[in-house]
């Protein structure tokens, strides 16, 4: 029988409060109760590690096109007499800030911001973090009419090549390419229940397995948790959250944040920004699994050759 | 009029999907399979466009040797490949290689919506970087057509990481000022476009060709009504300010040559005054 949405919610919510309670050296989380916990809306967000990581914080908005999207928070904060940029998803806690945050889904807008006050930082040196929480950029007419492909494109070949120290994190969902146009940078982490994926479970599960109800299933096929991705080097660092999960002490896993990010840049800020780009590309260039040659770096250090030239 | 349009392109049914009048078979190939009714642009396979774009008998395919293997240990991926393997002829959803344009040299990359819906896995990722990256050591301008539905989900993680690899090669490939040309064929929409389909320096498309991000169905879903007439169609995004111009199929190869010349400068700007010799060789150190 097909569940209700309540029903499915209070489902939910009864496993979430299991796995706070159940001890986790037990046996490893499963993919699917890591997407339950990356998607319940008291796990800490964005705003929730800004203000707990950083001295002090001041947001800045819109994109100087067309809006200001509040799904996407941005600002410049102190950690520890360092000046950082951070730009992160929103999303809400209840019903009312959920509709206000389009439930951490972005417009054009967003990602248009987002690279605003990553150039930004770049023009002053600043470093930049990305805290990455969302289902996806957001499906709407306006999205399309406005460009969201082009938004998020120009996100991933900018990011590519800012020339400033750029840290990214997925704290909660790791939705496809609304995730990937603000977590192009010189490393990635995942927290520990977060979950990246190319398409939901319940989207792979309805295309693929012609079932939605499937998920569960598909969740553990995707290979989205915090352990398949480092597995597979596409992740640098797993940084560990509460036994309980995030939401049970969102100071804990804060204070694990700010120490990544204070030890990246202590060394990511002493490099060469055009070094650290190139190192960048590299990384972003060896991406991917496939039969065959894969004797590009020769090729690679050519072209850096010519795009040296050029500059000149 | 020479045929340029390989023999298993030719449709199953006489009548034009699009306007449901019958067509004869050899108009349409005449027509380089355009509908002379509606004009509506019949899908390409790559050979047919490589007859239609490039000199004849100049096209080398380069990086053919590629395979998709199963990253994700996704059940029934392998079987998948081998069957559109069978089916169309090409190895993954891209062809790409090298060729002339009335005489001037280009890279040309086709996208084929008919192998696994023209899907962006490691493979067609590692392509489309191939051929930035032979576009910029040959000094050559890099012709991309599209289709595609978007990131390839048996790959996982992995197709998703497509979009940023071809996306930061665009970005290299702008640095070393190598033109990037853009075809946006039907359909194009998911990680495609949300990558290197939208960061040509001049990005052109087919007539009524579908571009967008999300797929029409997943906007009618979100937003509980059904789309405006035209909504994400070539004619929209021209409109919207996405896209440079849209080129009937056969004033294509015209418009593409007349872009390589137009986007070639001289040696002499083009080298550094201290560079001496070809700065682009391509040979190895």
């Amino acid at each position: 029988m097909e569940q209700t949405h309540d029903e499915m919610l209070k489902s939910s919510l009864n496993r979430i409060e299991q796995i706070a309670i159940s001890d986790p050296r037990l046996k490893e989380r499963s993919s699917w109760d890591c997407v339950l916990l990356s998607r319940q809306p008291g796990r800490p967000g964005t705003s929730t590690y800004i203000n707990l990581i950083c001295d002090e914080f001041m947001e800045l908005h819109g994109d100087r096109y067309y809006g200001d999207d509040p799904a996407m928070i941005g600002g410049i904060g102190m950690i520890g007499g360092r000046a950082v940029t951070f730009i992160g998803n929103r999303k809400g806690t209840n019903l009312r800030e959920n509709i206000q945050y389009n439930y951490g889904m972005s417009n054009p807008e967003g990602y248009r911001k987002a690279l605003r006050l990553a150039k930004q930082a770049e023009k002053f040196g600043r470093p930049v973090v990305f805290l990455i929480d969302t289902p996806g950029a957001y499906p709407g007419l306006g999205a399309e009419e406005r460009g969201i492909g082009e938004a998020i494109a120009r996100n991933l070949k900018e990011l590519s090549v800012l020339k400033t120290p750029v840290l990214s994190f997925i704290i909660g969902e790791g939705g496809s390419g609304g995730a990937l146009g603000i977590g192009v940078g010189d490393k990635l982490y995942m927290l520990e229940n977060a979950v990246y994926s190319v398409i939901t479970p319940e989207g792979f599960a309805s295309i693929l397995l012609r079932d939605p109800s499937r998920a569960q299933e598909a969740a553990e096929a995707m290979k989205m948790t915090a352990r398949d991705l480092k597995r597979f080097n596409v992740i640098h660092d797993i940084i560990p959250e509460a036994p309980g999960g995030a939401h049970t002490d969102p100071a804990f896993t804060a204070k694990l944040l700010k120490e990544t990010i204070i030890r990246d840049f202590d060394i990511l800020c002493a490099k060469k920004p055009a070094t650290l780009v190139r190192y960048r590309i590299k990384k972003i260039r060896g991406m991917g699994e496939y039969e065959g040659e894969k004797s590009w770096w020769g090729p690679l250090l050519q072209m850096f050759g010519i795009a040296d030239r050029q500059g000149q | 009029m020479k045929t340029h349009v390989a023999k298993e392109q030719r449709p199953d049914s006489d009548l034009c999907p699009n306007c449901h009048q019958s067509v004869a078979p050899e108009i349409l190939v005449e027509k380089l399979m355009v509908c002379p009714e509606c004009g509506y642009h019949y899908r390409l396979n790559p050979s047919s466009r490589i007859a239609m774009i490039a000199d004849s008998g100049t096209f080398v395919e380069f990086s053919g040797e590629l395979r998709s293997s199963n990253p994700i240990d996704l059940a029934g991926y392998a079987e998948k490949l081998l069957q559109s393997q069978q089916e169309s002829d090409m190895q993954d959803a891209v062809v790409t290689g090298t060729c002339l344009i009335d005489g001037q040299k280009a890279v040309l990359g086709i996208m084929s919506f008919q192998f696994m819906g023209g899907s962006m896995g490691s493979v067609v990722g590692e392509k489309i970087t191939q051929a930035m990256v032979q576009g910029a050591l040959t000094d050559s301008p890099v012709i991309l057509f599209t289709a595609s539905g978007g990131a390839r989900m048996q790959e996982g993680i992995f197709s998703l990481m497509q979009m940023a690899k071809t996306a930061g090669a665009a970005a290299i490939l702008e640095q070393t000022r190598t033109p990037l040309f853009i075809v946006l064929t039907h359909p194009t929409t998911g990680g495609v476009t949300a990558s290197f389909a939208m960061l040509g320096d001049v990005i052109l498309a087919e007539p009524g060709a579908l571009i967008g991000f999300a797929g029409p169905r997943v906007i009618e879903g979100t937003i509980r009504q059904q789309l405006p007439p035209g909504f994400q169609r070539a004619e929209f995004q021209l409109e919207k300010g996405f896209i440079d111009a849209i080129v009937p199929r056969d004033k294509l190869r015209h418009t593409l040559s007349y872009l390589i010349k137009t986007h070639t400068r001289s040696k002499a700007h083009k080298s550094a005054p201290t560079q001496t010799g070809d700065t682009n060789d391509g040979t190895d150190a």
